[in-house]
């Protein structure tokens, strides 16, 4: 199970990457893989203003349905329009073409109520 | 929690396992979408073990059964299946189950997992009605292995000792299956040509891998409860505890043509004579979502901002790559083509009334 070092994590499997004040928002490799088969993404609208934690989007698979959380607070930037009619690019490429939104971080402190790569590891082998 | 016989097999097919009506399950092996298609285009494998088998026998046997289905037995040939529902008194659904008759006074009740307890008891309870007949619960002796799909028979063929060519659906022979006392039957709860494969419990982790053995080249693959629950859809299957349950009848689940109201005596029949007469107040419908959506187990649906129903069953359809569902509505509200909203979450989502089954 992949999980990049560059990024941050949360207990919800949600992944961010920052750069400047830019965030590329996801869900991990462990994530897709416990959902399967995933039909049906539905993402939030651009300048939508999100506190951290809170509910942007929903993520189904053929069997379940799972909410996904903001790792940061933040605004929405852009989202992965792409997911629309290839919701499986979760699947194939969690930490690229399956990427969820891009936010701009409000605070860069939210940060460190995340995980990084190695406590994620920990954490999902605790779970 | 349960494990059937066959359990170990699908750890070491790296299946996802889940818990089901009390027992560990595998919900999918590599994706509920590529099960699914192996089903339809080539044939799937599925441990159905947990599924419940109450065996009943003695002299008055048919008559037990007579009381305690809908549907009607006493015409049943002996290696004939019917299927049908069993009824409280008030109508509602104790269970949808198989009945197999074995031998003129002999008879297999197949019915769901989670409901094996209950059944048994109820089927119990029913029994003290009788003199001569015994009920006994046969769920641990038997492994069920069910084989799906177009090359299904082809698969199977090679090592079954009688001929399956002419076997018909619903009819099954009692028969040996790579050396193993079995009974083979043409059911299934896929929609497709397929068998069901009893035999005692021990032989079932061989049997699975023998069938692995010999029809992996030939496309076949192990398939879990997510595949079955997505085959079921589109064929519009009833699943109990989603679509029928101890506050369903027959009647509105569109199960009418497994009800024989000109029986004698049954459980329910009086109920039923009376609904039947009386005219329903809602139906079992599919629909197929027009906007972007998946329907799931008890959204509700509304009509003109006015509430009409309740969604049953919905999910992804992976033959057509849609989004369906099965739903009670309001029969007057009825008719094919009609738009109705399904609340998904904060929204109201249209659909539209469609014909079933789906594929």
């Amino acid at each position: 199970m992949t999980i990049p070092n560059d990024l941050f994590y949360t207990e919800n499997h949600e992944w961010i990457s920052v750069d400047g004040k830019e965030a590329v928002v996801g869900i991990s490799e462990h994530a897709q893989d416990e959902l399967g088969d995933i039909v049906f993404v539905e993402l939030p609208s651009v300048e939508e203003e999100l506190d951290q934690f809170e509910e942007f989007g929903v993520i189904e698979s053929v069997k379940a349905v799972s909410d996904v959380f903001m790792p940061v607070s933040g605004i929405v930037v852009e989202v992965n329009e792409e997911l629309m009619d290839q919701p499986e690019l979760i699947n194939e490429d969690p930490y690229g073409s399956g990427w969820l939104i891009k936010v701009e971080v409000k605070d860069k402190s939210d940060l460190d109520k995340l995980m990084d790569s190695a406590e994620y590891k920990a954490f999902i082998e605790e779970e | 929690m349960k494990k059937t016989a066959i359990y170990d097999e699908h750890l070491n097919l790296d299946a996802k396992i889940i818990d089901f009506g009390g027992w560990q399950m595998p919900v999918q092996y590599s994706s509920i979408i590529d099960e699914h298609k192996a089903v339809r285009n080539k044939a799937g494998l599925f441990d159905v073990s947990h599924m419940g088998e109450i065996l009943v026998k003695g002299e008055d046997s048919l008559e037990l059964v007579q009381k305690l289905i809908t549907n009607d037995a006493s015409e049943m040939e002996n290696g004939q299946v019917i299927y049908t529902p069993m009824c409280y008194e008030d109508g509602g659904i104790v269970d949808d189950l198989l009945v197999y008759r074995l031998k003129e006074d002999k008879f297999l009740l197949v019915v769901n997992a989670s409901n094996t307890t209950k059944d048994f008891k109820w089927i119990k309870s029913n029994s003290k009605l009788f003199k001569n007949v015994e009920v006994s619960n046969k769920t641990d002796y038997y492994s069920l292995i069910a084989i799906q799909g177009p090359i299904s028979r082809e698969i199977i063929r090679e090592i079954v000792a009688d001929d399956i060519e002419n076997l018909k659906f619903y009819r099954f022979i009692e028969t040996t299956i790579n050396g193993f006392d079995a009974i083979v039957s043409r059911t299934g709860y896929t929609g497709e040509l397929g068998f069901e494969i009893y035999l005692k419990s021990e032989n079932g982790p061989k049997l699975w891998r023998k069938l692995i053995e010999i029809g992996a080249d030939k496309g076949l693959v192990p398939a879990g409860l997510g595949a079955r629950d997505t085959l079921r859809l589109e064929k519009a299957l009833c699943l109990y505890g989603n679509d029928i349950s101890e506050k369903t009848n027959p009647l509105e689940a569109g199960l009418s043509w497994t009800v024989k109201l000109d029986k004698k005596d049954f459980n329910g029949k009086n109920e039923l004579v009376k609904v039947n007469k009386g005219g329903l107040n809602r139906k079992l419908v599919g629909f197929k979502m027009i906007d972007r959506g998946i329907p799931r187990h008890g959204y509700k649906i509304k009509m003109d901002d006015q509430e009409v129903g309740e969604v049953t069953s919905g999910s992804y359809s992976p033959t057509l790559d849609e989004n369906i569902g099965l739903a009670y509505i309001d029969v007057d509200k009825i008719s094919i083509g009609k738009e109705v909203d399904i609340c998904i979450r904060k929204r109201e989502v249209k659909a539209k009334i469609v014909e079933t089954p789906f594929v």
